[in-house]
């Protein structure tokens, strides 16, 4: 009865994984926000209201500088937002965050209010990574949100082995570090070996805010802030934690998956990193 | 000095003038806390705070039959003193603790090593426990493991496939969270809070809230805490499940396994619908909550919940009618009632133990004063009693929030806490998904943070794990792991 009963289950259960990218990708929470658009322009003269409500000091204005938004140190909790009179600081409902280098994680100066969202690999790396990735991860003083969030990656509605890309036991059968965490300095040898096992070429994925910039713990003498700070990031996906969807768009993008204009959903303003 | 005849009560999210927490000569304070061990009270807490080049230890105490929490505290200490661990077992890591934030040494502490200090690069893991033999073998794994986890190192001693014992050595995840708080609450504390064990950042931002709006001499609005609660078994129902499925996966039975990855998605995003963040991020702060469910959103999540709900319901029972698994999964990994009373278990995992033990229930505080879930127990030990309890508790925070979701009550969603007051101890347990929270602060006179003392249940918990190893084979490792499935920066900090 019970394999009976199991295997009927299972056909009742039927295929999951999602659609996505043939299909438009699955909504954000409505309350999520996604990404942040910055546009200094419309900052109101002499106003700083939203450096100080930063809990991770992403925020910064100079005197007679625009004020710009270190992405890759935001933890999407939209005080700012909420703060800005002038709404020179908005929410996008975005969920395209990856970038290739920090810098374009910088909002604010006129022309770049907006993330540049990363292109993919070069053409060497696309043909030896592109259809089969095989990542190590390392969380190394990341809070088990970040490390669930790429888990779930794993599970029948996300289904990431249809692109090839899977998690490795051992950095010795892999293409590539992901990391979470602000990198505790007592993970710092062993993000070091397992960078140092892995054969090359290789590449480095810094998820979340932590991995990014030391997150919520930015500056604390017992984390080396961040994953920069151990090995060279090829990939820099913001968030705290970033949503599944945003984590799986940065693989995909840097894999080159997402080229065609067809996969993308209907965002305009995203504009596109040579 | 004259000899306080007892500790001090304390209400579960209540405060007191640090004056009045009774004071003890060190050694007598070691004594009356001993005693009080001996009686079957638990020690929630034991920590030091400095004072000049001294330090001060202080107990808190649960009574759980009384419903009520105590505190003590002993006099400026400096060098040793006659360490708990010898009589009490409960308290061997909490010493260590001391002795590394502190160096204050617990003298016959039979085990004092680092808990989380560095060494180069690594935790200062010291020398492990070695059994020594000619068959017998050492077995080390980690910090980094297979799966997509948090880093931790286990050193098995192992005779054959057999364990003859386990060592845990963390501290891999610190993050300096405690030294960060003397002289907040920052601008940042709150986001910490909420990052402690970022899969509990429901449990640790409510405990967070509460010390700080009982150090206001405030409450929270009657809806806030509501949603609170609701928020704290949605947190509960993403785990448990997750949980379930990955117990599955370790006995290589599928099915369950890959619906629960599945079923725990879709717990986190009735999280993601009250508050925009699948783990609850920005939905608790000191006053109240930060985002409503409005009766359309309270609708949906009615109806999202009922067929998650259904689906664990299929997915759980699966699990229970196969034979292969009730067999691999009874009788491994024992941790008896008396040994998980002994080392002061809490949690699913204290229940499964037979100990009925829930802060919900014991010490209730916020909206639990009004509606509280059963306490499930299970007297076995072993990792079917962890499964099984987990599995009755998914059923009744289910039931908890069908009933909730039907009756909110009305009013605002936060009222601003005011200045906190001066030198004044306030302590708030949560029982989160793993276990008892406790955050304990302690104000100076200017009502900032002069110390603020965080132990996350598996704080508690590591120490059953490796107890449930011994006499099991080491291939068992996994399945007895994920079982507890504890926390390593919430151990951490």
């Amino acid at each position: 009865m019970f394999v009976q009963d199991t295997l009927l289950h299972r056909l009742r259960q039927g295929c999951q994984p999602m659609a996505y990218p043939a299909a438009p990708p699955p909504p954000l929470p409505d309350r999520h926000g996604g990404a942040l658009r910055v546009e200094s322009a419309k900052c109101a003269e002499g106003c700083s209201a939203c450096v100080p409500v930063c809990p991770t000091q992403a925020i910064t204005r100079p005197e007679r500088e625009p004020v710009a938004l270190d992405l890759g140190r935001c933890i999407f909790c939209a005080a700012c937002v909420e703060t800005c009179p002038t709404k020179a600081i908005k929410q996008t409902g975005d969920h395209r965050m990856a970038a290739r280098r920090r810098e374009d994680l910088m909002l604010g100066k006129t022309g770049e209010e907006e993330l540049r969202v990363a292109a993919a690999l070069d053409e060497k790396l696309r043909r030896l990574l592109g259809r089969s990735l095989r990542l190590r991860q390392v969380s190394a003083g990341g809070c088990n949100a970040c490390e669930a969030d790429t888990n779930v990656l794993g599970t029948i509605g996300w289904d990431l082995g249809r692109f090839g890309i899977q998690f490795v036991a051992s950095p010795r059968h892999a293409d590539g570090l992901l990391i979470t965490g602000c990198v505790s300095r007592n993970m710092e040898l062993a993000l070091r070996k397992t960078y140092d096992a892995v054969p090359p070429p290789k590449i480095v994925i810094a998820v979340g805010a932590c991995a990014i910039a030391g997150g919520p713990f930015v500056g604390h003498p017992q984390i080396l802030n961040g994953a920069s700070s151990v090995v060279p990031v090829d990939l820099f996906i913001p968030g705290c934690p970033p949503h599944p969807l945003t984590i799986l768009d940065g693989l995909l993008r840097v894999l080159g998956r997402l080229e065609t204009p067809d996969s993308l959903p209907a965002h305009d303003k995203v504009t596109e990193h040579p | 000095m004259s000899t306080p005849a007892s500790f001090v009560w304390l209400s579960n999210g209540t405060s007191l003038p640090w004056a009045e927490v009774p004071e003890w000569p060190v050694d007598s304070f070691v004594e009356a806390t001993s005693a009080e061990l001996d009686r079957g009270v638990r020690l929630c807490a034991w920590f030091g705070v400095p004072d000049g080049d001294a330090t001060r230890l202080v107990a808190v105490l649960a009574y759980d039959a009384d419903n009520t929490l105590a505190v003590g505290r002993s006099a400026p200490a400096r060098g040793s003193y006659p360490s708990l661990t010898a009589r009490h077992a409960q308290a061997h890591l909490f010493e260590r603790e001391v002795w590394e934030q502190h160096g204050l040494k617990p003298e016959g502490h039979p085990w004092l090593k680092p808990v989380r200090r560095a060494n180069g690069g690594a935790p200062a893991n010291g020398k492990f426990f070695q059994v020594e033999g000619r068959e017998v073998h050492e077995v080390a794994v980690g910090p980094v493991h297979a799966g997509i986890i948090e880093p931790g190192h286990f050193r098995f001693q192992c005779a054959g496939e057999e364990v003859l014992h386990l060592e845990i050595a963390l501290g891999y995840q610190h993050r300096g969270v405690e030294a960060a708080l003397p002289g907040g609450p920052h601008r940042v504390t709150l986001s910490q809070m909420e990052t402690v064990a970022g899969d509990t950042t429901i449990g640790h931002a409510t405990a967070y809230a509460a010390v700080l709006e009982a150090l206001a001499g405030s409450e929270a609005p009657l809806r806030a805490q509501w949603l609170r609660a609701l928020a704290l078994e949605l947190e509960r129902l993403a785990n448990h499940p997750g949980d379930l499925g990955a117990l599955a996966g370790d006995v290589a039975f599928l099915p369950t396994a890959a619906a629960c990855g599945k079923i725990r998605g879709d717990f986190l995003n009735l999280t993601a619908l009250l508050c925009g963040n699948r783990f609850g991020r920005g939905l608790v702060k000191p006053g109240g909550c930060r985002h409503d469910l409005d009766t359309v959103r309270a609708g949906q999540m009615q109806q999202q919940l009922r067929a998650a709900l259904d689906e664990v319901e299929q997915a759980a029972a699966w699990l229970w009618d196969a034979a292969a698994v009730r067999s691999r999964f009874e009788g491994t990994g024992v941790v008896g009632n008396a040994t998980a009373a002994d080392i002061g278990l809490v949690g699913p995992a204290a229940r499964a133990s037979g100990l009925v033990r829930d802060v919900r229930y014991d010490h209730p505080a916020g909206w639990h004063r009004f509606a509280q879930v059963p306490v499930a127990v299970w007297p076995d030990g072993d990792a079917f009693a962890r499964a099984r309890v987990r599995w009755l508790e998914i059923q009744r925070s289910g039931k908890f929030l069908e009933e909730q979701l039907a009756a909110p009550p009305d009013g605002p969603l936060c009222a601003e806490p005011g200045a906190l007051a001066g030198d004044t101890l306030a302590v708030a347990l949560v029982e989160g998904w793993r276990g008892e929270v406790c955050h304990v602060a302690l104000t100076d006179a200017a009502g900032r943070f002069r110390r603020y003392k965080l132990v996350d249940p598996s704080f508690h918990n590591w120490t059953g794990l490796a107890l449930a190893l011994r006499g099991q084979a080491i291939s068992d490792f996994p399945l007895c792991n994920k079982s507890f499935n504890l926390s390593y920066c919430g151990f951490d900090l």
